[in-house]
């Protein structure tokens, strides 16, 4: 089954003639443990994209689907519901609230869900435990580098049982190698079975999803088909 | 890729015989760039005629041996190697790009959809980008020479991904305002030029 499906989603903003079509006809289809990664030019729709598959905004036609869920008429609280348990959202600029530690920043989504403090700590232990950054627990988000900062970020997107994670460019201002880092634990939580979205415009983080959709003024132009295992690069003829 | 001066960097580790060169280069490459044993005796015989690398004749076995000569890199040899890893490649005449030259003409050809033509190309890109990533996230995690040649190919590819999109755009925004002028006429006989050396 998809964890994320779009059917026909169209979105525009403005009155004709100044009418603008950020998305026109989408389909895409997500399934448990994919990851997809969607590029495109400035405007192309990415983050629309983005932003309507995780309920934030509603599209002008089609349908979204989350676990099967028609979103269309979705009653807010349960929507709200859906948002904090079964999406994780990863941003640029982290996000982190400034005020709780790496801990009570992971652990915030199961809170505000209201499962107990200590059983929500326990599972954003766990997520932080997960990435590499459980001994930094107790810091708060300006005592962590950048690198650790979207680490706990992550930890709190998939804490719990999130089964959909939407990353606007997750990797920020990472140098390379960290952004790998990064891109690497979202793979890792799409091997566990997450469904991931990421939007990026960087060639190199979209080349870790198994696929790569491209958009272009709304629509999907085109997408990517499983390329053949690594091995067939090793095997290149000898050098002269 | 100068296989001579790599071998000279393995020799200056210290003696070597030349199977051991070659399955040294390898492990050093990540296994992608396979060498022939030929092609390392070879090579091995013109550093030893310029005078940059220097043989025992002693097998594994201590014993003199025509076959399995010990190799050892000499002082020239040592300064040959460290001017070599100082000197930039020559990286100043844009090369025939086949890529770039397809992409000119899609841009020319009427009745020719250059942004399909390009889509085209930088889906293979992706994919192939995909597939040295694969490697990225198994074998080269604990290899350092493959880390290191995996990122070398991440980023060509990227950058050949990087002018695609510039291309897209700029023909796009060229045919939304035909009234442009589509080049500045001085650039091109100066790169025609410099392309001509190759």
């Amino acid at each position: 089954m998809s964890v994320l499906e779009l059917r026909g989603v169209s979105k525009t903003y403005g009155q004709e003639p100044a009418r603008v079509h950020a998305l026109d006809g989408v389909d895409l289809s997500v399934q448990a443990g994919e990851m997809v990664a969607v590029m495109g030019p400035s405007g192309s729709g990415k983050s629309t994209l983005l932003t309507i598959a995780g309920s934030l905004e509603e599209p002008t036609s089609g349908d979204v689907l989350v676990c099967g869920m028609a979103l269309a008429g979705m009653p807010p609280g349960r929507k709200a519901r859906l948002r904090r348990r079964v999406i994780g959202y990863v941003f640029q600029d982290f996000n982190l609230l400034p005020g709780l530690t790496a801990a009570e920043n992971a652990a915030l989504p199961l809170e505000l869900d209201g499962v107990a403090v200590p059983k929500a700590r326990a599972a954003g232990l766990a997520a932080l435990d997960a990435l590499g950054v459980a001994d930094r627990a107790g810091r708060f988000p300006d005592q962590l580098s950048g690198g650790e900062r979207q680490r706990v970020a992550i930890a709190r997107a998939v804490v719990g049982d999130r089964r959909l994670l939407l990353a606007d460019e997750p990797s920020g201002a990472l140098d390379s190698v960290n952004a790998d880092e990064v891109m690497r634990l979202l793979h890792q939580a799409c091997q566990r079975g997450v469904a991931a979205v990421v939007v990026t415009h960087d060639a190199q983080l979209a080349a870790w999803a198994d696929r790569v959709v491209f958009l272009r003024d709304g629509r999907v132009t085109g997408q990517t088909s499983r390329p053949p295992g690594p091995e067939s690069l090793l095997t290149p003829g000898e050098i002269r | 890729m100068s296989v001579p001066h790599v071998l000279l960097a393995l020799l200056a580790e210290g003696p070597k015989y030349g199977l051991q060169l070659r399955e040294e280069f390898e492990a050093g490459t990540g296994e992608v760039w396979p060498l022939n044993v030929g092609q390392v005796y070879k090579t091995l015989g013109r550093l030893e005629r310029d005078g940059l690398a220097e043989s025992d004749g002693t097998g594994p076995d201590g014993r003199e041996k025509t076959g399995q000569k010990r190799f050892r890199i000499t002082a020239a040899g040592a300064e040959a190697l460290a001017a070599w890893l100082r000197t930039p490649p020559d990286l100043t005449a844009p090369p025939r790009d086949e890529l770039v030259m397809k992409v000119l003409v899609a841009a020319r050809v009427p009745g020719t959809d250059a942004h399909e033509v390009i889509l085209a190309h930088r889906l293979y890109l992706l994919e192939l980008m995909q597939q040295w990533t694969r490697l990225k996230e198994g074998e080269a995690r604990d290899d350092l020479g493959l880390a290191l040649v995996v990122d070398a190919e991440l980023f060509r590819l990227d950058a050949v991904t990087r002018w695609l999109d510039a291309a897209d755009t700029r023909i796009r925004r060229a045919a939304a305002e035909p009234s442009r002028p589509a080049a500045v006429p001085a650039a091109v006989p100066q790169l025609r030029r410099l392309g001509a050396r190759r």
